[in-house]
């Protein structure tokens, strides 16, 4: 077993739409969709933007396109009018979500 | 086979991306359009602030550059184009596409005008069910700077029939750009949810232009594309029976492939079976893709249900201001000098009693993915940056405390610790938006069609 960071096997990009950050996560090879369903979960992901006030984390699955969909409450401070942040759309927040790691066999 | 190309995905996008994309259309021999997506959900506003200092303002200001190179072709060559780049002034985006028209020789060129997007003063908002809104927003006191209802393909579909080779609209969905052409081409009826549904997925995948083939998913090493100055803006082909792959120019950079599909596919979806447009709900849950050839990805198994009863209004409002202020330093214990003036900084604005909400980022330890109380670069135990770019950023109700704010970053360049240069500083105003439901009835819009000789 080998821990790896989620950019070592995987893609993904940002998205917002007022103070609610979209983030997909897409495996390069589609085997990994299970353990990354398993281990990468709304938990997991909602504590690495806890500390800018994200309140909830919903998952939706893609099993078909081998790719998930994250959707984190209130995790960009008020949104692009609101927000002090260079990036008010959280467009950066993708990359953070790939220094998650996971467990590879 | 009809061929949907995407000329821009967001105003500021690159001015030269059409030309290829015409100039495939062309050579492919098959019925085209090509649309523009221009209008953010906060463009309309600062359009409205442009037209009301000038009444022929308040349009896409890279109008004319965008569509000099390939107006000419698109007239001669039968491909309408369609554009929310009327943003806050359809008719003046109309009148400078027509003397644009007239200067290279085009006064045939027939000009669609569609407005009823603007609800601003014609419904009355209080009286709508809020769906989402900023949350520090009290709409009651603030100033309404525009109203706008997102429309969906009807009257572009109208316009096209019409016989428009230019569609100039404000609001529309981003989708409705690319299921209009395909409804006028193919007649496909309004409630058929499937067909929708593959226009809808092609507006979706194509709206941001380059994001499909390679822009802002380029990582050097690690997901290369070819020559990144020059992404090839993507195009659609959609059969009659709702096959669609999407492609781009064969001269470009960039690439489509699975992996650009997919980020796509997903970008800012929110529930992939629920996909909101005002023309059909588009379900991508059972949706498969496959890579058919080089840059040809085809997409199949979406579902359409009926489009909803109720449109989408954006109000945008007069907020605060927010004030900036950014200052370097560099070299041996950089990193304890950014960490004093940031410091330093937000004790000034507490001595001074200004009434702003701060934050302090440090450019090269941690900004874009801290918190407004620095959490990350507080925290910070990495290897010592040796150039770091303070930034404060300010919000207030106040003007002049926001400005005071942001000179306290200046006011560094003598007082700040040693080595302290470049600084910037900048105060602008801020909006604020709150959408609401509104039934589609409310919504009336009207399509006016004239020639450039005929609007001189």
């Amino acid at each position: 077993m080998l821990e790896v960071q989620l950019y070592d096997i995987a893609h993904s990009r940002a998205g917002d739409k007022g103070n609610r950050s979209n983030i997909s996560l897409i495996p390069y090879d589609p085997a990994h969709y299970a353990l990354l369903a398993e281990q990468v979960t709304e938990a997991r992901v909602l504590a690495l933007f806890a500390h800018r006030g994200a309140t909830s984390c919903t998952r939706y699955d893609l099993p078909l396109l081998h790719a998930f969909n994250f959707i984190i409450d209130d995790a960009l401070e008020g949104g692009v009018n609101g927000s002090l942040n260079l990036d008010g759309h959280g467009k950066a927040a993708s990359s953070r979500l790939l220094t998650l790691t996971v467990t590879v066999p | 086979m009809f061929l949907v190309g995407n000329g821009a995905g967001f105003s500021g996008d690159r001015v030269d991306a059409p030309i290829p994309v015409v100039r495939s259309l062309i050579q492919r021999c098959l019925p085209a359009a090509l649309f523009f997506e221009t209008l953010g959900e906060r463009t309309v506003a600062l359009a409205q602030l442009e037209r009301r200092r000038d009444p022929e303002l308040g349009f896409e200001p890279m109008l004319e550059r965008l569509l000099e190179p390939i107006l000419a072709d698109c007239f001669h060559y039968g491909i309408p184009i369609l554009g929310n780049f009327g943003a806050a002034n359809p008719p003046a985006a109309a009148r400078c596409i027509a003397a644009l028209a007239r200067r290279l020789g085009l006064p045939e060129l027939r000009i669609a005008t569609v407005t009823g997007d603007d609800v601003a003063g014609h419904i009355d908002l209080a009286t709508l069910p809020i769906h989402e809104a900023d949350s520090n927003l009290r709409a009651d006191a603030a100033k309404l700077v525009a109203a706008n209802a997102y429309i969906g393909a009807g009257p572009l579909v109208e316009a096209l029939r019409g016989g428009a080779h230019v569609v100039v609209a404000g609001r529309t969905s981003d989708p409705a750009l690319a299921i209009a052409p395909l409804i006028a081409h193919y007649g496909w009826a309004f409630d058929d949810w499937a067909m929708l549904a593959v226009g809808a997925a092609a507006g979706h995948l194509l709206e941001c232009g380059s994001q499909v083939c390679g822009g802002v998913f380029w990582d050097p090493g690690r997901k290369d594309i070819p020559d990144p100055a020059n992404i090839g803006f993507p195009i659609a082909e959609v059969s009659e029976n709702g096959a669609l792959t999407i492609t781009k120019p064969e001269d470009t950079g960039g690439l489509v492939d699975l992996r650009t599909v997919k980020e796509q596919l997903l970008y800012e979806l929110h529930d992939p079976a629920a996909y909101i447009t005002p023309d059909v709900v588009l379900d991508i849950t059972g949706c498969t893709l496959e890579q058919l050839g080089p840059d040809r990805v085809a997409v199949r198994g979406l579902a359409g249900r009926p489009a909803p009863a109720m449109l989408k209004v954006t109000a945008c409002f007069e907020g605060s201001w927010l004030g900036e202020g950014e200052v370097s330093v560099a070299g041996p214990n950089a990193l304890a000098r950014a960490k004093a003036t940031a410091d330093v900084l937000l004790q000034r604005l507490t001595m001074r009693g200004l009434r702003v909400r701060p934050r302090v980022d440090l450019i090269g330890v941690a900004s874009v993915h801290d918190s407004d109380d620095g959490a990350l670069w507080r925290a910070y135990a990495g290897p010592a940056p040796e150039d770091i770019r303070i930034r404060l950023a300010v919000e207030g109700e106040h003007r002049d405390d926001c400005d005071q704010a942001a000179r306290e970053v200046l006011a560094m360049l003598c007082c700040g610790p040693a080595g302290t240069g470049g600084a910037r500083w900048r105060v602008t105003p801020r909006i604020l938006t709150r959408s609401y439901l509104v039934p589609r009835e409310m919504v009336p819009t009207t399509v006016t069609i004239r020639s450039a000789r005929e609007m001189n």
